[in-house]
């Protein structure tokens, strides 16, 4: 019975409302002691120890947004890449996204993300499946086969599911498993040919823009679907002010409205295309410090209830082209612990427990698995993070297979130093790492 | 060497850019120098048709990746008028079409050993990403709606030497600004040299968040008419919109051509311009065009002297930094 005992951290567990210097003993890859007391009285004899004093302890960190590209677009990451960028970054758990090449919207293509991700060995890798069959929009996928297959959530991703009467479906038909429909929301008339988004940089740059009321229209649309069927909708990269009014407003009315930000959405703004650098293309794209400060906000008072990266790897051959030309995409694994404590431990806008929600405990609740915490006869996932370590994010030594990032060079602060999946330690940040 | 060459035989220390890609990020001391350098350019040369030797030796490529027949001429003879060679190259038929990228492209051309690189391009920032991959002086022909600083530059000078100045004038530009690469370059110059800027046509071509950038708007050209020293008529990109912006060409005429109605309602000493290629009966009637208050045949002459200026000030010869600051003293020892 292998043991591994996680010594002196600050455990900060949202699930068992847990902010305590303590211990984590795991056993057999399930968490056996947890807290102050746990294991502390020099008695257990562990297999392996990690010292953690200075180390904030969470429940690993789950993705529930990234792109591994695999079937289809090896080239620009497969599973393995993925994996190994996942753990690198803090994370336990990702669900990846369907639109690969073919989509995966059949128990075949479900169980070879299961497979390769089992053959990969790092990090867990949760099959978010499509919502429609081919991932067309036309008609439903085979919801209820895919959720036997272990699908956990439900996408259109990359495109918005358009039919208005096909989304009313997917809401009412999804509702039967308990799974939530992860929404793209764009309208695409509006954002047609659009590189940026709309406003006065897109106006003096001459770029095509992508208006505010592109992603917002189609939210509105979707939360009175939600509404009149009772179904689960899950808002993808919230990125405007005006998005997150309408899920507020719809959390109110006890709407079962959920939505994630990404780390991008929250720190940077349509001010960096004035380079015309294609790593700031995405979709949504970055919008203004209005809106910036609108998803901060959003983040804060729990109306987005988490942090997801929408991981989006593109081959350098592929991204580094004229801005129209370039796909849309940014990858997100491996800056997105340092730019979270970054921009929202740092300046004191959210505490721990707060960020460990939004990291960890809600992402598992949205997509019904069970992690997150930390509790006793848990899954032994657990993320170790230096909180106050200075470092540089340099693209070259990305474990992910593509480099577009437009945070190479940023000096960040916090850093996940150990990845530990089922009670095995996946990753740790070597010292020469982390002086580099 | 003649006495005009020796006028030119050093790029003016004031001048430090190594590119020109848009008059945004100009100041005004560093338009007025172009213009004052276009100006020198056109008294040396009989109005631009002699040569000079100041580019003697340079090689200039031409690569242009949308159709273009002034503004691709006018730097080749501006080149020439210079004493540089220039190489043609069109996008139809090169390895493009065979997959390669505008980069590599780009590259393959400066290993010829090329000395500056003008670029016409469909899409905006193209210019400025081939500075970051290229060692050579860049000069913007055009990237999309995103500016065209050559003609500008060459609006601009085409004013000036019909009213002297710019300062406190009134310049009103009429049309597709939403799509026009040329109004934005306009707006950056004039309001830096102290000229009013009013924009003017229907709200799905002209965005009222020109107002944050100093401008007024207007989509009343009749109101605005009288209040106008320039006008100048911005064509209708069709070939850039989605949707068409407006309901007929001729709604568009009836409110906002320039025809001999509207001629007669405006200052008498108005000056027209208008960029070309123009659509004779949508942004302007065929008399209007030829009216003797219309620029718009000096417009192409002096297109001429700003490019030769564009093209002596990004890669003519630099004058070398004074012995004192660029040699540290006791090296030799």
């Amino acid at each position: 019975m292998p043991t591994l005992l996680i010594q002196g951290g600050r455990i900060v567990d949202p699930s068992q409302s847990l902010d305590a210097v303590g211990n984590v003993l795991i056993r057999d890859g399930r968490i056996v002691a947890v807290g102050p007391d746990a294991a502390a009285d020099g008695t257990v004899v562990a297999d392996e120890v990690i010292d953690a004093s200075g180390l904030i302890v969470t429940p690993g960190l789950i993705d529930m947004h990234v792109h591994l590209r695999e079937p289809g677009r090896e080239e620009d990451e497969t599973i393995e890449t993925g994996a190994a960028a996942a753990i690198a970054g803090g994370f336990t758990s990702v669900a990846c996204i369907p639109n690969t090449e073919p989509p995966i919207d059949s128990q075949a293509a479900v169980e070879f993300i299961h497979q390769k991700a089992a053959r990969a060995d790092a990090c867990n890798v949760f099959v978010v499946a499509c919502a429609s069959k081919n991932r067309e929009g036309k008609e439903l996928a085979e919801i209820g086969q895919l959720v036997e297959a272990g699908a956990v959530a439900f996408t259109d991703d990359g495109s918005p599911v358009y039919d208005a009467e096909l989304m009313r479906r997917v809401f009412e038909y999804c509702r039967m498993f308990n799974k939530p429909f992860l929404a793209h929301e764009e309208v695409l008339e509006l954002t047609a040919g659009g590189v940026m988004h709309e406003g006065r940089v897109s106006m003096v740059l001459g770029l095509k823009g992508m208006p505010a009321a592109g992603e917002e229209v189609m939210i509105g649309r979707d939360i009175a679907l939600a509404e009149v069927t009772g179904g689960w909708l899950h808002v993808m990269h919230l990125s405007t002010a005006g998005g997150v009014e309408l899920v507020r407003r719809a959390k109110a009315r006890g709407i079962a409205v959920t939505a994630e930000a990404t780390p991008h959405h929250f720190t940077l703004t349509d001010e960096c295309l004035r380079h015309f650098d294609s790593n700031y293309k995405m979709s949504p794209p970055l919008r203004t410090a209005a809106d910036v400060e609108a998803i901060l906000e959003g983040l804060v008072d729990g109306t987005i209830d988490c942090i997801a990266t929408d991981h989006a790897p593109h081959a350098v051959e592929k991204k580094m082209l004229e801005l129209d030309r370039a796909p849309f995409g940014i990858l997100g694994l491996e800056t997105a612990v340092g730019l979270s404590i970054t921009r929202l431990i740092v300046p004191g806008r959210m505490d721990w427990t707060r960020l460990v929600a939004a990291m960890s405990t809600l992402p598992a609740k949205i997509l019904g698995i069970d992690r997150g915490t930390l509790g006793i006869g848990a899954i032994g996932d657990v993320t170790l993070i230096d909180p106050t370590m200075s470092w540089v994010v340099d693209a070259s030594q990305f474990r992910s297979k593509s480099v577009n990032t437009p945070f190479h060079g940023w000096q960040l602060t916090g850093r996940a130093v150990a990845t530990i999946v089922g009670g095995r330690i996946k990753f740790r940040l070597t010292e020469t790492a982390a002086a580099s | 060497m003649t006495a005009s060459d020796h006028a030119f035989a050093e790029v003016p220390h004031a001048w430090t850019h190594r590119h020109l890609l848009d008059l945004e990020r100009l100041s005004a001391d560093e338009i007025t120098l172009v213009l004052d350098t276009a100006t020198a350019f056109k008294d040396a040369t009989n109005g631009c048709r002699t040569k000079l030797s100041a580019l003697a030796g340079a090689t200039v490529v031409n690569l242009f990746f949308e159709s273009s027949t002034r503004t691709k001429t006018s730097f080749a003879l501006a080149a020439r008028r210079l004493g540089a060679d220039v190489v043609d190259f069109s996008a139809a038929g090169s390895s493009l079409s065979k997959g390669e990228s505008f980069i590599d492209t780009a590259k393959n051309l400066e290993a010829m050993g090329i000395d500056a690189v003008v670029v016409r391009h469909h899409t905006p920032g193209t210019p400025h990403l081939l500075t970051q991959h290229l060692g050579v002086g860049v000069i913007n022909a055009g990237d999309g709606p995103h500016e065209h600083p050559t003609q500008g530059l060459l609006d601009i000078l085409s004013i000036r030497e019909r009213l002297g100045s710019l300062d406190g004038i009134t310049v009103g530009l009429v049309g597709d600004i939403a799509h026009s690469r040329t109004a934005r370059s306009n707006i950056w110059g004039l309001t830096k040299l102290g000229a009013k800027v009013i924009l003017c046509g229907p709200p799905t071509l002209v965005s009222h968040r020109w107002q944050e950038f100093g401008v007024e708007v207007s989509h009343d050209l009749d109101a605005i008419l009288p209040r106008c020293n320039v006008l100048n008529l911005l064509r209708i990109q069709f070939e850039r919109q989605n949707t068409r912006p407006f309901p007929s060409v001729r709604e568009y005429a009836h409110l906002y051509a320039m025809d001999k109605q509207r001629l007669r309602r405006a200052r008498p000493d108005l000056v027209i311009l208008a960029p070309g290629p123009i659509n004779r009966g949508v942004e302007v009637t065929a008399d209007v065009a030829d009216c003797p208050q219309s620029l718009i045949l000096d417009q192409v002459t002096n297109g001429l002297a700003v490019r030769m200026a564009a093209l002596w000030l990004t890669c003519g010869r630099r004058a070398t930094t004074s012995p004192s600051a660029s040699q540290p003293t006791g090296a030799s020892t």
